[in-house]
């Protein structure tokens, strides 16, 4: 058996108890191997349980920069004794099992073609602690003190990271606490300790880039995007664009002067509440938002389609888990795009961004609320667990500071005084965007009355066949109008010639470039087309249009995005050719590669000769 | 509903209020609802109610859920806001407003079976928060649009117009606002115009969550015999503990009535309501007595009208919340907007 040898290039897999304090430990180890200047590719395989089940924390060191997931493990750290045997058989041949060698394990319980590293953690924590609850917690530093005498990693550099966790003469115990323990880990490693093929060195791979979850960037990007109401009702995974809002508006909305805050952070009852409080908000000139999941957006619909009708705007976080109530909370899916581009019931259909990381997380929360005022409609921005509460290594957040709000067309006192004609449903720009008034306005002109559907122009009631139709019509133009205002789709030409493409959107572009590359070895050439939103622009029915198969990328079991492309772009089923994962666990390179190659002999995208070849 | 159209043309003698505007500036097109209908009634107070305290009318919102009582907002209060919403979730979507702009004047128009029982959760919890506004509910006991089925509040052994007889135990959104803490609590009878006006009129000067429970007997399918919120059942057993004399900080208070039997409650901007006691031992301040009281005569079949309960804190979700002075929704670009430098510290913190 050829133990691995690998530089910067490995997947290092963690495997716990939850509760058991390691996650902490384990983003230390993923952050220094980034201040290295080392990418890495990390993700948090969690069960929904607060404490006692089993959990992984996944780091793939990848100086190459690829951002998924890439399958396989070569270094297991096995911290849990009731998943031991499926951890230890998920281990690569010729891989390395990192284990608590306290109490002696029988052989065969370990693995021939596998190099396995025993440190005595529990019994060096027994030794060094009285309190039973720092035997457990410094168990995990120490573990990480060991990897990082095994894998070559700067000590220096979480000694570093150590002392910034830790900062401020309040914490200074703790930080002593910590850097002991993980001293005491990297000198055992050191001393007892064999040299193993997996090894980590400095390089400046890693530039400008940020280390942060797609929650927390849609946070941010709430508050730059000038929302003042968030309302909300925790549910996994999306509770964390609430908290990381009224985290960010702590630091950046309290007026100085007066302590007093601008925004409002309600906790709602439920998901009816929270999107009716933002529907009040919206409707009375307010940015409101709300974050949920699959679950929480069923319960919305009859709100969502209120909105859609009254023309109110309003931003949602849809955080896509796998479904449904008593799904699974703490896996990944896109498993909500036609739930939410049909929400309602009627003749609705609604605005999605399609975020493929935490930087557009960032800036298409901030969009959306200039999007949801200028269309005047609800707008979600559609995230999953993968994006949304992983750490991803992503580009910079940029503002702008020449940027202003788009606050859409809104009628002011001064516009009313000066005898604008003012009717609340009137298209006066063709574009089927109609102009509002803010309550409270005007003493004598620009009050209306909002209902769903039975209104005419001027928001008169009436249950008039031709009035409903010709709103209805107007409803259309608007989401027409969207097309061109919502972020454009991404084309990427393959390098050769081909008639062939892939489409993909959202976290499923996390492994896309790393497949793509691996099949353009193997011959298999394809062009690129990452859609960001719905309604689609033209452009994405012309590059189906442009190619014979297009294969269609996503997380779900029905074909979810494809089913949109055929009935909102009148595009053949046999042009799109499925490719779905939908286990809840996020999408790998590996995957991908063998199911498009698969598919790609079968659909003849490549001479069969090239294939064999 | 009334086929006769209202005149465009005003009387120029027409009394007006001190902003200038007279009592047909407050008022909405016409009723479509039955002619007789106990909801026209409360409609008539609340233009009344607005008119008298010379509010703007452009400076209130009214939001309504869905029913008949829902459609009412229509009909009053025309230069008004209005937001005819979703069935029992009217209270969620006025929070938001009231959130994001907290100088409006904020109406909630509900019914019985849109706050009583689709509506209790949002009810509840709107009672709770201390959302500062006006929550009436015209309360008839059964549901008309859609033709004559119990509502939640129709009291046990009260009968349909077809003789069937209510089985469940009636829900009391009196006491149901008493003990989620609810500022302000009224009940008042459609057909007694001159005790509803100034309960309407200290609603909306209270800072608070208040709410009127209104009884509005409906003549299409709840007004017959045997039912318990009919106009002849509530006359019979009106049971009033108080009136109302409401008085703005500008007017001069002149004492009336025997000394004992007058308790002055400060409103926040200065204003002042009097309660002058029917029942001398009815203390309006003191939420177990009222709880007691309430279920006692609950227990003889009357129905107790007048202010039940307040408490003038001063305290609403706004002070909850911290919010700065200034409506949300004019808060500037500058003040909401962190900025290019401020970003950069934030990615400085994530690398």
């Amino acid at each position: 058996m050829q133990p691995i040898e690998r530089v910067n290039d490995f997947v290092v897999k963690f495997a716990n108890v939850n509760g058991s304090g390691s996650a902490s430990a384990n983003n230390l180890f993923a952050k220094a191997v980034l201040r290295m200047g080392v990418p890495v590719a990390a993700r948090n395989i969690f069960p929904s349980n607060i404490q006692g089940m089993p959990t992984w924390y996944e780091v793939r060191v990848v100086e190459a920069g690829w951002r998924g997931r890439r399958g396989g493990v070569d270094l297991m750290v096995a911290m849990n004794a009731e998943t031991w045997s499926a951890d230890v058989a998920e281990i690569e041949q010729g891989g390395y099992l990192f284990y608590d060698s306290t109490k002696p394990l029988p052989h065969s319980r370990m693995r021939e073609d596998i190099t396995a590293i025993g440190m005595p953690l529990t019994g060096i924590c027994q030794e060094m602690y009285e309190d039973a609850r720092q035997r457990q917690l410094f168990k995990n530093v120490m573990y990480v003190g060991g990897l990082a005498a095994l894998l070559d990693m700067e000590a220096g550099v979480v000694e570093a990271l150590l002392a910034s966790q830790y900062g401020g003469e309040r914490k200074a115990p703790l930080l002593e606490a910590n850097r002991g323990a993980f001293r005491r880990g990297y000198a055992y490693a050191k001393e007892h300790l064999p040299t193993i093929g997996l090894r980590l060195a400095r390089r400046d791979a890693v530039g400008e880039r940020i280390f942060i979850d797609g929650n927390s960037a849609s946070g941010l990007g709430a508050v730059y995007g000038g929302a003042t109401v968030c309302a909300w009702y925790p549910i996994t995974p999306s509770t964390s664009v609430a908290e990381a809002f009224q985290g960010y508006c702590r630091k950046f909305r309290v007026d100085r002067e007066t302590g007093r805050n601008r925004y409002a952070f309600v906790q709602a009852e439920d998901e009816l509440a929270s999107i009716g409080m933002v529907v009040g908000a919206g409707w009375n000139g307010a940015r409101a938002f709300t974050a949920t999941s699959g679950p929480g957006i069923s319960l919305m619909q009859e709100f969502i389609g209120l909105a859609y009708f009254a023309e109110i705007p309003a931003v949602l976080f849809d955080v896509q888990r796998g479904s449904p109530s008593t799904g699974m909370p703490t896996k990944t899916q896109q498993a909500d795009v036609l739930c939410a581009a049909y929400a309602s019931h009627g003749d609705t259909k609604h605005v999605l961004l399609f975020p493929e990381d935490p930087t557009e997380c960032f800036e298409m929360g901030a969009q959306a609320f200039d999007l949801a005022d200028r269309l005047q409609t609800p707008v979600f921005v559609m995230l999953d667990l993968d994006i949304g509460m992983q750490d991803w290594l992503t580009a910079p957040f940029k503002w702008d500071d020449a940027r202003r709000l788009d606050r859409g067309k809104v009628m002011t006192a001064a516009d009313l005084e000066a005898g604008h004609e003012f009717g609340r449903y009137l298209d006066v720009d063709g574009d089927g965007i109609p102009y509002r008034t803010y309550p409270g306005t005007h003493p004598k002109r620009g009050a209306f009355f909002t209902r769903g559907t039975s209104k005419d122009r001027h928001a008169r009631y009436t249950e008039e066949g031709p009035a409903y139709v010709d709103n209805m019509q107007r409803l259309l133009r608007k989401f027409e109008s969207a097309k061109s205002l919502v972020p454009a789709p991404v084309l990427e030409k393959a390098a050769q010639p081909t008639r062939a493409g892939v489409l993909w959107y959202g976290s499923t572009g996390a492994p896309m470039a790393e497949a793509l590359a691996a099949l353009a070895v193997r011959g298999i050439h394809l062009d690129r087309l990452r859609v960001r939103a719905f309604p689609f622009a033209d452009s994405v029915a012309d590059f189906v249009a442009a190619h014979e198969h297009v294969f269609v990328v996503e997380q779900n079991r029905d074909a979810q995005l494809r089913t949109l492309l055929m009935t909102e772009c009148g595009i053949a089923p046999e042009k799109l050719v499925s490719i779905l994962h939908y286990d809840g666990n996020p999408l790998t390179a590996r995957y991908i590669e063998r199911e498009i190659a698969e598919k790609a002999t079968l659909f003849n995208v490549v001479p069969l000769k090239k294939v064999a070849g | 509903m009334t086929f006769l159209a209202k005149p465009k043309l005003h009387h120029p003698s027409l009394p007006t209020n001190a902003l200038g505007f007279t009592r047909r500036d407050y008022e909405g097109p016409v009723s479509t609802l039955c002619a007789g209908c106990g909801h026209d009634s409360i409609s008539a107070a609340i233009i009344q109610a607005f008119f008298e305290l010379a509010i703007p009318p452009h400076r209130v919102a009214k939001l309504s859920g869905i029913g008949c009582s829902s459609k009412t907002p229509t009909y009053f209060l025309g230069q008004s806001h209005g937001f005819n919403s979703v069935h029992g979730r009217m209270p969620s979507v006025l929070t938001g407003a009231n959130l994001a702009n907290r100088d409006l004047i904020y109406l909630g128009v509900s019914g019985d079976g849109d706050s009583a029982s689709i509506g209790i959760g949002q009810f509840a919890h709107i009672m709770r928060r201390g959302v500062n506004m006006t929550y009436i509910v015209e309360n008839n006991g059964v549901y008309g649009l859609t033709k004559g089925q119990f509502s939640a509040t129709a009291d046990k052994g009260s009968k349909s117009k077809r003789g069937a007889s209510n089985d469940d135990e009636p829900i009391d959104l009196v006491m149901l606002a008493l003990t989620l803490g609810a500022t302000y609590i009224a009940r008042g009878f459609s057909g007694d115009k001159a005790q509803l006006v100034p309960l309407i009129k200290a609603a909306v000067q209270h800072q608070g969550a208040a709410l009127i429970d209104v009884v509005s007997p409906c003549v299409a399918f709840n007004n017959h015999p045997g039912s318990t919120k009919s106009y002849d059942y509530v006359r019979a057993h009106n049971e009033t503990v108080n009136f109302l004399d409401f008085m703005p900080r500008r007017d001069a208070i002149t004492a009336e009535g025997p000394p004992g039997s007058v308790e002055t409650v400060m409103l926040h901007d200065g204003g002042q309501i009097r309660v002058r006691r029917v029942d001398d031992g009815y203390d309006a301040t003191d939420k177990v007595a009222v709880m007691a009281y309430l279920e006692a005569h609950r227990a003889k079949g009357e129905v107790v009208t007048g202010l039940l309960y307040v408490n003038e804190s001063d305290e609403d979700l706004h002070s909850a919340q911290g919010t700065v002075a200034r409506p949300l929704n004019a808060l500037s670009d500058a003040e909401l907007v962190p900025g290019a430098a401020a970003l950069e510290s934030v990615n400085a913190s994530l690398r």
